[in-house]
């Protein structure tokens, strides 16, 4: 089993986050783990990515090649796209439809969509609705680690306690808040998931 | 690499695996100034906490190197850690402490950034370790991060050396686990004695002697653990030399089961020449993966060609000759087929990294444009930080980015050439480090140059690590180098502000001599670090 994911959004939502618990749940399940992440002058509001490898054999480079990600994991429709190089033949799209307009050239989104809806097996969430949802509008990250639970080789009731986890240093309500984004993200997924299924 | 023994195992970046190698290697203290991809080496060691080690952040990196001596000539270990242009501004004692020697084993782990992902170039130090006649190491992946760094420390006491470990942004930032050993406790040496460290020429050449001498050691040192070679299949007569984290990419290209070609891992300089000649020997064409400057390329050239194996790398064109490598360039370079990739489809436009909303340095830079508009034909020499971004759209605020410090002593340059109004916008921290000197001549000559110190009390761009001086402590630090108190304004960078702060710009760019304005507000995510410090605080 290999399961090369890229994880793709804007610096400040949430995307390493979503790896540290990504990288937690995997290590619980005894598979192995390598996460290549960007720091510094990347983070502030630019794009964000990461590359996150897991597997049951040694993994060899901290870099996904081309062409080799089961997953691309994106908090951010237009983000999605720019990793596209990354996605391998039947991988999978789980995406955020909920745009993050910093730019002042920021594409229709109408395309922006309908170019995600063209990759045979994608998912496409309005993680910003039901991040409000859930009681946190900063939880759409957590919305789309829910989103993605179905295509991860992750136990999902390791991935939700490993969230509440993740917030319990900032209280209870936040912590299930995060907690009920993650639900409402696989739910999501559940219903809208599109091609064959895996 | 031997096994390590069955020790905790943790996820570590590789910058975490350096810090931690470096505590259970016994270290009484740690020195660093935050640089991407370095930061995280000595943020780590604060967050351990462990007793009897101090870990603080330095002024800059030459005092951090300096610091990091002084602890290993009062007999104890220490760890240093830095960017790769960090070195340039510690080059001096850097150079200096191959030729003392050190007595507590000193280890300098410096993060290179090929592709520049938040730097100003792509330098290699390992360059400087042979231009320094030390010892490096270069590991391939964190395990080897943890194990060669408890290893340095051993080579540094072993041969009275510094030794460099040095790592790139890949496996610096980069996540996998990490087998860690058992710890050792510092056993601190006497303080050192003797001229070795006073360096008179008399000395000195004592001292660099002895240096030129040890390279036999040093060789034989490195030689254990810098090179590995895998018989692999011979095939087509290709061989393959891998550095550091580019071995990885050579075995990812290998996963499939295909048998590697014969290749040789390097992990260590100088250049184990038995390695070298055995791989040379058994190929008729080299392909040689580093990732950073052709260095080992370069240096199994030769001049002028000798009877040798066809070499191809970085300086060929088999791979590009700048930016940072990667497992796809390495399996075109191998000639393998990679997978069908698509095409980045639909309409992607680029985000760059912009400044925070509510950013203070906004608010100055604004109003830096509009004096501009005021007092025509002037230039705004710039600096390191996050204020390098009002260099894009829409501020387009700043004309120069060069290193740390640079601002002003451009300005200075500029303005003795003539130019007004000739301006330096630089930050409280990157002040601190480099921008002391400038401004002490700027004001012993009474330059006609405007500064404006963004003072956002903290470390913005690293992820805000505390400044060395801020607010008043700041400003009397300015006036103390001689900035007369009627041209050293304070001004507080808010929306509702921005005349006001543009009027005392002009005031000053129209005054002909040196002048200082220091925006005072808080940066907004550091406001927001110090309010969740405080309700933990609260809550505790």
């Amino acid at each position: 089993m290999k399961c090369d994911i890229v994880l793709a959004g804007v610096g400040g939502q949430g995307i390493l986050s979503i790896a540290a618990i990504l990288d937690a749940v995997a290590l619980k399940q005894d598979f192995s783990v390598k996460q290549a992440e960007v720091h510094g002058m990347a983070q502030r509001g630019g794009a964000v990515q990461s590359h996150l490898r897991i597997s049951d054999r040694p993994i060899a480079s901290d870099l996904i090649p081309q062409g080799e990600a089961e997953l691309i994991l994106s908090v951010e429709p237009m983000e999605a796209l720019r990793y596209l190089p990354w996605l391998a033949d039947g991988g999978t799209v789980v995406s955020s439809a909920s745009p993050l307009v910093n730019i002042p050239n920021y594409p229709g989104i109408e395309e922006i969509l309908a170019t995600i809806r063209r990759i045979p097996r994608h998912v496409l969430v309005d993680s910003r609705v039901l991040a409000k949802e859930a009681g946190n509008t900063r939880a759409e990250n957590m919305v789309m680690l829910g989103a993605a639970s179905p295509f991860l080789p992750l136990s999902t009731d390791l991935l939700r306690a490993e969230v509440i986890a993740a917030f319990a240093s900032r209280g209870d309500r936040i912590a299930e808040a995060n907690g009920r984004a993650f639900d409402l993200g696989r739910e999501a997924a559940q219903g809208a998931r599109c091609g064959p299924r895996g | 690499m031997s096994p390590s023994s069955a020790g905790p195992r943790e996820l570590l970046l590789g910058d975490e695996a350096v810090a931690l190698a470096a505590i259970h290697a016994g270290i009484s203290g740690a020195f660093a100034y935050p640089g991407t991809p370095s930061t995280e080496i000595l943020e780590y060691i604060q967050r351990q906490a462990v007793p009897g080690i101090s870990a603080c952040w330095s002024t800059n990196e030459k005092v951090a190197y300096e610091e990091a001596l002084g602890m290993s000539y009062a007999g104890h270990r220490a760890l240093v850690s830095m960017k790769h242009v960090g070195l340039n501004v510690a080059a001096d004692p850097f150079m200096n402490s191959g030729i003392t020697g050190v007595n507590g084993g000193l280890v300098l782990a410096v993060a290179d950034d090929p592709g520049m992902h938040s730097s100003q170039n792509e330098q290699d130090s390992r360059i400087y370790a042979r231009f320094a006649m030390l010892p490096c190491l270069e590991p391939c992946d964190q395990q080897m991060a943890y194990d060669m760094v408890r290893q340095a420390f051993d080579i540094s006491e072993r041969l009275g050396l510094p030794v460099m470990v040095r790592l790139v942004t890949r496996l610096a930032h980069s996540r996998a686990v990490v087998a860690t050993k058992e710890p050792r406790p510092p056993d601190p040496r006497p303080p050192a004695e003797g001229r070795a460290w006073i360096l008179l020429p008399v000395n000195a050449r004592v001292g660099y002697r002895r240096l030129v001498d040890r390279q036999v050691e040093v060789r034989a040192a490195v030689a254990e653990l810098g090179c590995s070679r895998r018989e692999g299949a011979p095939g087509n007569g290709l061989a393959v030399i891998a550095a550091g984290i580019a071995w990885n990419y050579l075995l990812e290209c290998h996963l499939g089961g295909e048998e590697l070609p014969p290749s040789l891992r390097v992990s260590g300089y100088p250049l184990c020449e038995e390695g070298i000649a055995g791989i040379l020997a058994a190929a008729e064409e080299v392909l040689v993966l580093e990732d950073g400057y052709p260095f080992i390329e370069e240096t199994i050239q030769g001049f002028p060609p000798r009877d040798r194996p066809r070499i191809r790398g970085r300086l060929d064109g088999t791979l590009p000759r700048t930016g940072e490598l990667t497992p796809d360039l390495v399996r075109a370079a191998l000639e393998r087929a990679g997978h069908e990739v698509r095409e980045v489809e639909g309409p992607v436009a680029p985000r760059p990294p912009v400044l925070c909303s509510g950013c203070p340095h906004a608010d100055t830079l604004e109003a830096l444009n509009a004096a501009m508009r005021a007092v025509p034909g002037g230039r705004a020499f710039s600096d390191i930080g996050c204020y390098t971004l009002g260099a894009l759209p829409p501020l387009e605020a700043i004309h120069t980015c060069v290193d740390m410090g640079a601002s002003i002593g451009m300005a200075v340059g500029a303005a003795r050439a003539g130019l007004r109004p000739s301006l330096a916008v630089i930050g409280d921290s990157t002040f601190m480090h480099s921008g002391m000197t400038p401004l002490v001549d700027a004001a012993r000559e009474d330059t006609p140059v405007t500064i404006i110190i963004l003072d956002n009390s903290t470390v913005g761009m690293t992820g805000g690590q505390p400044t060395a001086a801020t607010g008043d402590e700041l400003r009397r630090v300015v006036a103390g180098l001689g900035v007369p108190e009627e041209h050293l304004r304070t001004v507080v960078p808010l929306p509702k502000k921005r005349e006001e702060i543009t009027r005392v710009l002009v005031e000053e760019m129209n005054h002909p001599g040196v002048s200082v304005v220091i925006a005072s507000r808080t940066c907004v995510q550091e406001a927001k670090r110090r309010a969740r410090r405080g309700r933990k605080e609260a809550t505790a």
